[in-house]
């Protein structure tokens, strides 16, 4: 195992010193090195997916070496406010964040925003769902508005986060688009998606607003029916979850999750960071790792990352003004 | 049933299969015993090597053997330095320690071994039989019980206090209680008490805070009181190894009670090893009799076996809401559930179908597990016990040094380090004071699921309905107010019996 590793690296350096310069083509090394700083501990979502970009950016032959440094504390804060403190000796890092980076600085529990930092690419994403126990009555998102309007209290929509974050954040904008006041339905808070999940099958509450990939893994066990999936399309992995939009609800939603760079990093080391993204997409390694995790590509770059985020961030942002959370 | 144990038994019994249970035994065991690394992290650790195999029934097979390595590995720490390692292991010290000090650090260990190993075979042996059947058990609890399971637990709490200390007990436990509001909870969208400091967003974490109220006080008593350090490693008691016969008699009924009360406890997603381990180790002191009683918390027997036993059953039963439901119901299951997904297996009613020989195999695997630590600890124990012969100022810096690193491991974050020294010097004056510690690490705990489930059942039922709603939510309320009043009802019979037979005199 050593061995491979340091004959790995030799041929590494090796394939270092014959190509000077960044070559863009694929399966060319882009970059030397990339230090991927994780906000959260070892085994979250956030050390996952900088690990397995790391892991298909190197095995691909993209990058040279990558190394991966946890830091947690205040939910993320941490890593951001040392990301942009250092930035000058941060040339080669890379931060991984998610959906929780637009809410907590909304919210104000992160001083600083997105816009501190450099934004590089949006990777991945989940899009999230509204389920039901298979023994329930309600059928459709239909049927369980109709439930709810006729009688609000028997209707309980858990999720596996706090009111005002992205599970409840959803079920609002559900609501919302049935023309219904987001405030009134009882939203229950779960310490984490697996007590939210065990919540909905003891029957204590009536649905459960989740990741999509965690429910289809319920869904495919039998155990869960999908009511509705906040994708613009049916997802491939999940053929028979219908839409929120062909049920008449007007809403989409993306956990998306993305890479950011210090403050004030050089131009040609963001387009080769870019690049090599990019070219990520195409290889074996990276379908791999995602086949694996079960990730949606959902690749957003540079400019385009920035109105994707500034727009999610507008539609949370009204969203929780009328929630009373802002 | 005969059928799929055949089936696992093929499966576990290939020569790959058999080394993966065992160095996954051995990694765990190790890393185990270093105070604060818990099995999460070094499950967390060991996910990409076991994704690297490829076949989902080893992977799983290692994982569970380091699963079951370190919780094994982390009484080792509680019992000789009074530093647990896991949450799990709190309990074990309460007792374990105190009889290391005694020179019987070989016995605390056999006992732990041989509580263990019976707590996770008749756990393993619960879940091969009752597993399909307890799926609907593990969702018998909603909020409501859950909350009453949690005053169960702080009723509990009167175990915990000496005679005269109640008062302290009490103060101790609700200190805990504030200590357990610090950060973002999970009902509440903005930080408590946080003070504006980030590092504190998340609130303290379990491991600094055992750490801190546990090992550093040690620590620094060593430090402060030369003579308390002597006279226990070079007593030369460390080759009594064995209890008597009698001791073996007291601890067979207690292994037998906590390996069905942790097993259950344990299928339960909101509780867990460490309350299992406090509930257990708090029943067998409230059922033992009179001498028996007094002797918790300075070397019993009976209140070394009750938590080892029990969290090692409640750890075989985590399986049940996993393996049957796909539902984690701790952060270790949560990662194996990740790394099982991660392997095309996807927990839940249809894996036993589907893919049986997983099922078989790891069931299996659980008992050459046990078997495996068993044989392994057992002959390592007069070694593993020698650490505490090492002279005082090598022991001393080992301790700190240890306690230092897992605190920071946990979270990578330097923060910890000052929060650990800062509580750790809160503590030893506590110390001083004849404070009881404990009380505050088990409110700290039982703190925040008190909370979340108190506030979800009020939120679900709009009100306290829900006690009187749910009879089982009743049973368990009025089975901690047992708890409490009882033992002072026994005291004052005691008491008034004296009085009596004086009086006739």
């Amino acid at each position: 195992m050593t061995f491979e590793m340091g004959r790995r690296a030799l041929i590494t350096a090796v394939a270092a010193v014959a190509f000077t310069g960044p070559a863009f083509a694929d399966g060319h090394q882009v970059l030397d090195e990339i230090h991927f700083l994780i906000p959260g501990g070892a085994g979250g979502g956030w050390d996952g997916t900088a690990r397995g970009t790391g892991e298909a950016l190197t095995n691909a032959g993209l990058v040279g070496t990558a190394s991966y440094e946890n830091m947690s504390g205040g939910g993320g804060g941490v890593a951001i406010a040392h990301l942009i403190e250092n930035a000058e000796s941060m040339d080669n890092t890379l931060m991984v964040n998610s959906t929780p980076i637009v809410i907590r600085s909304l919210t104000g529990v992160f001083p600083q925003s997105f816009r501190d930092l450099t934004l590089v690419a949006g990777t991945i994403g989940d899009y999230a769902a509204i389920v039901v126990n298979t023994g329930s009555e309600l059928q459709s998102m239909d049927d369980l508005l109709a439930a709810y309007r006729a009688d609000n209290d028997s209707v309980a929509i858990g999720g596996g986060s706090v009111p005002g974050g992205m599970d409840h954040l959803v079920a609002a904008m559900v609501m919302q688009a049935a023309g219904e006041d987001p405030t009134a339905a009882n939203y229950i808070p779960y310490d984490a998606g697996g007590e939210a999940m065990a919540g909905l099958l003891s029957g204590e509450i009536q649905a459960l607003s989740t990741g999509f990939s965690e429910a289809v893994a319920l869904a495919q066990q039998g155990e869960v029916r999908i009511l509705g999936v906040t994708s613009d399309q049916r997802v491939a992995a999940y053929e028979d979850a219908p839409t929120m939009i062909e049920q008449g609800l007007d809403t989409t939603f993306v956990n998306w999750r993305g890479f950011f760079a210090a403050p004030g990093i050089s131009e040609d080391q963001l387009t080769a960071y870019q690049a090599a993204i990019s070219s990520m997409y195409d290889t074996p390694e990276w379908e791999e790792v995602r086949a694996r995790n079960g990730w949606v590509n959902i690749h957003n770059s540079g400019e385009d990352f920035r109105a994707f985020l500034e727009e999610q961030e507008q539609v949370i942002g009204d969203l929780m003004r009328t929630l009373g959370f802002l | 049933m005969i059928e799929g144990i055949l089936i696992g038994l093929e499966a576990a019994f290939s020569i790959q299969n058999l080394l993966m249970v065992i160095a996954g035994c051995l990694i765990g065991t190790f890393i185990g015993m270093l105070p604060g690394l818990g099995p999460m992290s070094i499950i967390a650790i060991m996910i990409p090597v076991a994704i690297g195999i490829g076949d989902p029934a080893a992977a799983l097979i290692l994982l569970a053997g380091v699963y079951y390595g370190a919780i094994f590995g982390g009484s080792t720490s509680s019992i000789l330095l009074n530093a647990p390692g896991v949450a799990g292991t709190v309990a074990t010290s309460f007792d374990g320690y105190p009889m290391a000090r005694k020179g019987q650090a070989g016995k605390a260990l056999t006992i732990a071994a041989v509580s263990s190993f019976a707590g996770g075979t008749i756990g393993a042996i619960l879940l091969m039989i009752f597993a399909p059947a307890l799926s609907s058990v593990a969702l018998l609890f909603h909020s409501a019980e859950y909350f009453a399971l949690m005053v169960v637990g702080l009723s509990a709490i009167a175990a915990f206090a000496g005679t005269g200390q109640v008062a302290k007990a009490l103060m101790m436990t609700i200190l805990g209680l504030i200590l357990a509001t610090v950060g973002e909870g999970a009902l509440y969208n903005m930080p408590r008490f946080t003070m504006g400091m980030m590092d504190l967003q998340s609130g303290i974490s379990f491991i600094t805070l055992a750490m801190a109220m546990f090992a550093l006080p040690e620590a620094l008593f060593l430090v402060l009181n030369p003579a308390r350090g002597a006279g226990q490693g070079e007593s030369g008691k460390i080759e009594n190894l064995r209890f008597s016969r009698e001791e073996g008699k007291a601890m067979v009924p207690v292994i037998g009670r906590q390996s069905l009360q942790g097993f259950f406890i344990g299928v339960l997603p909101g509780a867990g090893a460490t309350i299992a381990s406090f509930l257990g180790y708090a029943v067998e002191r409230n059922i033992a009799k009179g001498d028996e009683q007094a002797e918790f918390g300075k070397g019993s027997v009976k209140g070394l076996a009750a938590p080892e036993t029990a969290n090692n059953a409640a750890c075989t039963g985590s399986f049940v809401p996993l393996l049957t439901l796909g539902i984690p119901g701790s952060g270790t299951t949560a990662i194996l559930l990740g790394a099982l997904i991660a392997l095309n297996v996807t927990p839940g009613p249809r894996l036993m179908v589907d893919t049986p020989e997983i099922f078989w195999a790891v069931i299996i695997s659980m008992f050459i597990g046990n078997l495996v630590l068993l044989i392994l600890n057992l002959p390592l124990i007069p070694y593993i016990a020698k650490i505490l012969a090492i002279p005082r100022n090598y022991l001393i810096p080992f301790i700190l040094f240890f306690t230092l690193m897992g605190a920071y491991i946990g979270q990578n974050n330097a923060t910890e380090l000052l929060m650990l020294v800062g509580l750790g010097v809160m503590a030893t004056i506590f110390r001083f004071a004849d404070y009881p510690l404990a009380p505050l690490l088990i409110g700290f705990i039982l703190g925040t699921m008190l909370e979340d489930n108190f506030s979800r059942s009020m939120q679900l039922y709009r009100g306290l309905g829900f006690i009187l709603e749910r009879p089982m939510t009743l049973g368990l309320l009025i089975l901690a107010a047992l708890l409490v009043l009882l033992p002072s009802y026994r005291a004052r019979r005691a008491r008034n019996r004296a009085s009596g037979v004086a009086d006739g005199d």
